[in-house]
Order: C-alpha cells, then structure tokens, then sequence
C-alpha cells in the first residue's frame, strides 16, 4: 500500500513532503518516546505520535520511515514542515486520537 | 577516512546531522544495511546525549576497510554511575528535554546493544568520552 492510498482512505491530512507520497508501506510504529523509536522501528514503516517538533522528522529520516502521522489534529511547527520537505517524508495529520489510527492502519495493513 | 562535527548543547534542532552525513558516507561506501542502520542509532543516541546533557561535544568518525570508529567526546558534567545510567529505563534528563520524547532512558542501552565495542570513560565536572566501534561484515 502507497502512503497517497493511506492518506486517501482515512482522509488524512497531508502538511508537507508530498514528494514520498508513492511510497510503500511495510508496517506502522507508534510511540512518543523518541529513542524507543530509534530502537525499534523498522525501515518503509509509518510512525504514529504525538510529539510534532523537527527532530521526529530527524528520526524518520535516519529510520528510513514513509511518513510520520500526527494524532488528535495536531498540527506541526513550520521548522518541522520544512524538514519534511527537505526529506521528502510525508508528514500527515489525524483527526483520531492514537489508539483509533492505529486499529485503522492496522486494520488496512492487514486485511 | 575521517570525518569531524561539532555538537552544541542543548541544540536539539541539529541533532542528527551528524547520523545523518554519516549515514550517506556509509551508503556511498556499499556498507551493508543492517550495519549501517545499528551505526546511525548508537550514533544518534550519543548525540542526543550531548545535547540533552553537557556544554558541548565533538564526534570524530574514522572508517577503516573493516570497521568503523566513533569517538563522541564531550565537555560536560560527566556520568556519576555509569552502571546506573546503562540501566534501561533510568534518565536524569530535564523535563524539558522529556517532554520532546527524549529522556526515556534507553540512550546508552541502545548505543550498547548496536555496538560491537563500547567504551564509557568519565569524569565528573570535566565530560564524558565515548568510544563505539562497528565491524563490517
């Protein structure tokens, strides 16, 4: 599944790197505990958190992450945006709180 | 081949650029992936360590044919129980710093468990020195 699929299907928002729209997602991660992410996420997965400040695109980046989804309609930092550009790794936005997202990516992962 | 960058404390908005320059030198070199991916995490927790906790901080990088070698060295207050702060879990970190997603203590458990060589030396009031070493396979 695409990143541009995902963002279609559930509506998300897209803030900024639409450039990585087309790429493919092998899984999602979910925390806020940065270097829980560093440790354990996986490369072409979407990382589902609260945090919106320009070291999680940082973190994407080294991760090789696809996009990273906002929760609860945060809306990011114009410092993050730009990273995001500068990455090309979508940077998306939820009208769902974190546990709702992930059941739904989850659930479109895996059908 | 060596490389050098400079880290500023408290700067939380260029951690990861050195990870990251280093990431793309290793890339370009046809390192393999997975020792890659264990380099820039231990890289980057060292660094985010620098930022979070001392004054400022220097990473010297030397990629030989067989392995690769960092060295983060760092004026700082220095780690009074290195035994404690390698304990998962365990953080003196600000709440500052906790509150952007850091501080979880899982820095140095991370740097160990992606290093093939790890080497902590202290010293309080004067900084820390921390030597990780990658072997390519």
């Amino acid at each position: 599944m695409k990143v541009s699929e995902l963002v279609e299907k559930l509506g998300l928002t897209v803030y900024s790197g639409r450039k990585g729209l087309d790429r493919e997602i092998t899984g999602g991660y979910v925390s806020d505990l940065l270097s829980d992410v560093m440790g354990n996420a996986r490369e072409g997965e979407v990382w589902i958190t609260l945090q919106v400040h320009q070291n999680v695109m940082a973190i994407a980046s080294l991760k090789d992450l696809v996009a990273v989804v906002l929760v609860n309609n945060l809306e990011p930092p114009e410092s993050t945006v730009r990273h995001s550009n500068e990455e090309n790794i979508p940077l998306l936005g939820a009208n769902f709180s974190t546990f709702e997202i992930a059941g739904k990516i989850y659930q479109i992962l895996n059908p | 081949m060596k490389l050098t960058y400079n880290i500023q404390g408290g700067d939380f908005t260029h951690a990861g650029h050195p990870s990251s320059e280093v990431k793309k030198v290793l890339k370009q070199l046809g390192i393999e992936g997975k020792t890659i991916k264990n380099i820039v995490i231990a890289l980057y927790e060292a660094e985010v360590n620098v930022v979070a906790h001392a004054w400022k901080g220097v990473v010297d990088v030397e990629i030989d044919e067989n392995k690769i070698t960092v060295l983060v060295n760092d004026e700082g207050p220095g780690i009074p129980d290195i035994d404690l702060a390698m304990q998962a879990g365990y953080s003196t970190a600000s709440d500052k710093v906790r509150e952007m997603g850091f501080g979880a203590g899982m820095g140095l458990p991370n740097i160990k468990k992606n290093t093939d060589e790890l080497l902590i030396e202290t010293e309080i009031g004067k900084g820390t020195k921390v030597k990780m070493v990658n072997y390519f396979s």
